[in-house]
């Protein structure tokens, strides 16, 4: 896949199946997309693995937009980041985006084929500065 | 001198002492968080003792930095890299016969890597409230007593602190009047340690 691919990660399984959802009905297959939610457990929570592995899924020599829900989901996720070989955790970036909408909108620009700092700009055009 | 023996004390006292407050962590962070503190941190610390044999054997700064992955990978919440940055960071500066000067030295590390991790600073009611003040102690000359001691009253004075970190932030001036979870959390790991090295020497 030459597109950005996107990686969603919410404390829900149910709020990151959703937002999967939404993001396949923009852009079909055209962008790789992968989603994890919940803790070991499968109650609410995230996972450091699970998000390792959702990188994986998505992987792109594009690079992998990461959108998450609430703090620990950043937090988990920037460990995750970090814990990723070195020549993959340079590409990979987390967007200060709300979830939903800033997935469906990475997504929609990442489909188009623009690289990955677009990607994650465009979708931080919906936060307030 | 810290052997096998004590350290299987040491990660068992500091596992067992969070795994028995579980529900107190979890009380504490349903008035102000999201209520999963004490599951969340139950779940991590019964993993390190699940591994209890495999980390005993290690020379302490490697045993830290398992325990560390170990929370990292199981603990589901923020609380998961905060705590994990915290021990792997401390196992990262460690010598394996640490003096009192080198662990002053590695929890100032350690406290530095958990600012980055969770972009905070004291003062803002999270565990850097305890742990700021624990790595003074240890730096300056307070006895093992006295540092679980100044662990816990800094825990109690994030109860008058309003949060600006952390999902109690949410809450602004209502984070008032609770003590924070992360600070308790982190004081029990304190005494306990305290307790357990203190026995030994």
């Amino acid at each position: 896949m030459s597109n950005v691919g996107i990686v969603i990660v919410s404390h829900s399984p149910l709020v990151a199946e959703g937002t999967a959802d939404m993001v396949r009905q923009m852009v079909g297959d055209e962008v790789a997309v992968a989603y994890c939610g919940g803790n070991s457990e499968g109650g609410l929570g995230t996972s450091v693995e699970a998000i390792l592995a959702a990188i994986d899924k998505a992987w792109s020599d594009a690079g992998v937009a990461v959108l998450v829900d609430l703090g620990g989901a950043e937090t988990n996720s920037e460990m995750a980041i970090e814990m990723l070989p070195a020549e993959r955790s340079g590409k990979v970036v987390i967007c200060n985006a709300p979830i939903v909408e800033g997935a469906v909108i990475a997504a929609t620009e990442a489909s188009g084929g623009a690289p990955l700092a677009v990607v994650k700009s465009t979708a931080e055009e919906l936060s307030p500065a | 001198m810290l052997d096998e023996a004590r350290r299987r004390q040491l990660i068992e006292a500091v596992a067992s002492a969070v795994i028995a407050h579980a529900d107190e962590l979890t009380a504490l962070d349903q008035a102000i968080g999201d209520g999963d503190h004490g599951m969340n941190m139950k779940r991590g610390f019964e993993a390190v003792l699940a591994d209890l044999d495999g980390l005993a054997a290690k020379p302490l700064p490697e045993a830290l930095k398992a325990a560390g992955m170990q929370l990292v990978m199981k603990v589901g919440g923020a609380s998961g890299p905060l705590y994990g940055t915290l021990f792997m960071s401390l196992g990262k500066s460690l010598p394996e016969e640490p003096d009192r000067a080198a662990f002053a030295a590695a929890l100032d590390a350690a406290i530095a890597a958990v600012k980055a991790r969770g972009k905070s600073d004291a003062g803002q009611k999270t565990m850097l409230d305890v742990l700021v003040p624990v790595q003074e102690a240890v730096a300056g000359e307070a006895g093992i007593a006295d540092i679980a001691r100044r662990a816990q009253e800094a825990a109690e004075a994030t109860i008058p602190m309003r949060a600006t970190r952390g999902r109690a932030s949410f809450l602004g001036e209502r984070s008032i009047g609770h003590m924070d979870p992360g600070a308790r959390s982190s004081a029990l790991i304190v005494e306990a340690a305290a307790a357990a090295l203190g026995a030994g020497a």
